[in-house]
């Protein structure tokens, strides 16, 4: 068994996507309590979709792909509020267009500057290729993600449930969403590498919705979800090892498992505590 | 750095109240929301003082939430001036506290009683500093006056109208302010909290605080209020209660014909034809 588990970290590339996958896993489910109950998952979704352009970008340039990504989450966050505000358009309407423009522009850089294998890799992820060099940038953005949401922690849980007190208190909900955003942006570029464009909802919102059904504690429900996402992690990386599945739908399943089981035990407890 | 300064906020604030002054002063304030053709406010004068309790009362959309939201700077008055204890208004922001409407609050989100009494104390606060001993025992003092201490760990979503409404006090006992504004906040509230509600603010204003408490309900003036202002998008009547509410004025604050066949002595000359 021991042999077992030993066996694939042996090469050193598939420690640092192991490492990586933990790094992403970590930053998603500390975002993830907070991305359901304020019920941001449509925009994470297209915010994750809508960096796209800037990672290319930045990938073409040779820069970071931080900062291409924030780049990009920036003009789209702005061009949401842009289009929504004052009642022109629902923001779930321009978060839709913003999105599919964006992501569209993205695949369409990528099929003019790198190849068709880098697409794959961005939409899918691909745990095995992450370079040392990475895991630095990974690991500062992940403790960046971490220490905003600490640090922010008492004005996001205000800003989320009672907006007029945190402006009567002096505190400005916009830009606390914004800056959740970002955080999200950056996040999403960690998870890029291990589970894809495609896949890095699930990282933002099973964890949190998983502790949901076990816990209304906001804390508890943050570390259950880092937890589920470190657990999901791991299993969908031997799985990935061993059975020669894409690594991200591993991870993802492994999620959506733990979520439904999560789901089991809190209608049992919901039934339980009904029946006393 | 306009944004550093939108950042900023709670902390002590060091700049006294200014003597003799009113609570609050409202003075020729109008508001237009952006793209309305009518503005939502026009000219209203208003002046609270301290140890006072004042209902704003008018029918729905009469500006009764505008009104409260531009004393607290949720939305920005086109022209007057709005001033707290002397100094402009949103100087001192822990002199001004907020029970808001219950349609604007997210009850659903994960945040527990204590949590939410707390969150009055974030403006004495402000980032990094996290609450002390002082803190948490204004909270549970303030927890015990709504009579909901055994209620603390519980979710605030999983509570009743009544018990989220002495929450939201609670959290305003917490916040230790001043001028205490309170949005319709006897929709869905049982009696025993409305009457707890008023035992509460009664004690306050006796002990010089101030309380502005906008209500469509009529019936609850004479009992709990020396003062009430009548709105509708302007100051339509604004005294005693026991002048003010008069068939004529509450006809014209919600706009309904005043009929003659009302007892004699009630008819005012401008509204009876």
């Amino acid at each position: 068994m021991i042999d077992w588990l030993i066996e694939p970290l042996q090469y050193a590339f598939v420690v640092r996507g192991l490492v990586a996958g933990l790094l992403a896993a970590v930053a998603c489910a500390s975002l993830s309590a907070f991305v359901v109950w304020r019920g941001m998952a449509f925009v994470g979704d297209a915010l994750a979709h809508a960096i796209l352009p800037g990672i290319v970008v930045a990938y073409a340039l040779g820069i970071s792909l931080f900062i291409g990504a924030l780049g990009a989450a920036v003009l789209a966050v702005f061009g949401i509020g842009l289009f929504s505000r004052r009642g022109h358009l629902r923001e779930d309407t321009a978060i839709g267009v913003i999105f599919a423009g964006f992501f569209a522009l993205g695949i369409f850089l990528l099929s003019r500057m790198v190849s068709f294998q880098d697409l794959g890799h961005i939409l899918f992820g691909n745990i095995l290729g992450v370079a040392a060099g990475d895991l630095v940038a990974m690991a500062i953005v992940v403790a960046l993600v971490i220490a905003g949401v600490a640090v922010g922690f008492k004005e996001l849980l205000v800003t989320s449930f009672d907006p007029s007190h945190a402006v009567a208190i002096g505190l400005s909900p916009e830009l606390l969403r914004y800056g959740l955003l970002m955080l999200l942006a950056l996040t999403t570029v960690v998870a890029i590498q291990t589970v894809g464009v495609v896949l890095v909802l699930a990282l933002l919102v099973t964890p949190g919705a998983a502790a949901s059904m076990i816990s209304r504690q906001m804390v508890r429900i943050m570390g259950l979800s880092i937890v589920f996402a470190i657990v999901a992690t791991i299993v969908g990386f031997y799985a990935s090892y061993y059975a020669n599945v894409a690594s991200g739908s591993a991870i993802v399943l492994s999620l959506t498992v733990i979520f439904l089981v999560a789901w089991g035990v809190g209608q049992r407890r919901r039934s339980a505590s009904y029946g006393g | 750095m306009k944004i550093l300064t939108r950042l900023q906020y709670g902390g002590s604030c060091h700049i006294p109240a200014v003597p003799d002054t009113a609570a609050l002063s409202v003075r020729g304030v109008s508001f237009l929301y952006h793209g309305a053709s009518e503005e939502t406010l026009s000219a209203v004068d208003l002046d609270v003082s301290p140890g006072e309790r004042v209902a704003l009362v008018g029918p729905n959309g009469a500006g009764k939430s505008t009104l409260l939201k531009l004393v607290l700077g949720l939305e920005q008055h086109t022209r007057g001036t709005i001033s707290v204890y002397g100094n402009p208004a949103h100087t001192c922001l822990h002199r001004v506290s907020i029970v808001p409407q219950r349609s604007s609050v997210d009850w659903r989100f994960p945040v527990t009683v204590r949590q939410v009494v707390m969150m009055g104390r974030y403006v004495h606060l402000g980032w990094f500093k996290r609450p002390d001993g002082e803190d948490r025992d204004r909270v549970e003092t303030a927890l015990e006056m709504m009579e909901i201490g055994h209620l603390g760990d519980r979710q605030v979503g999983e509570l009743s109208g009544g018990q989220q409404q002495r929450v939201m006090l609670a959290r305003s006992l917490a916040h230790d302010a001043d001028l205490m504004l309170m949005d319709e906040p006897l929709n869905h509230v049982d009696i025993s909290t409305q009457e707890l509600i008023f035992h509460t603010l009664e004690r306050l204003t006796a002990a010089g605080k101030a309380a502005i408490v906008s209500t469509h309900d009529l019936g609850i003036l004479s009992v709990h209020f020396s003062r009430a202002v009548f709105l509708d998008h302007r100051v339509i009547a604004d005294g005693p209660v026991r002048e003010v509410l008069t068939p004529q004025t509450i006809a014209e604050a919600y706009g309904f014909e005043f009929h003659k066949d009302y007892p004699e002595g009630t008819s005012n000359d401008r509204l009876a034809h």
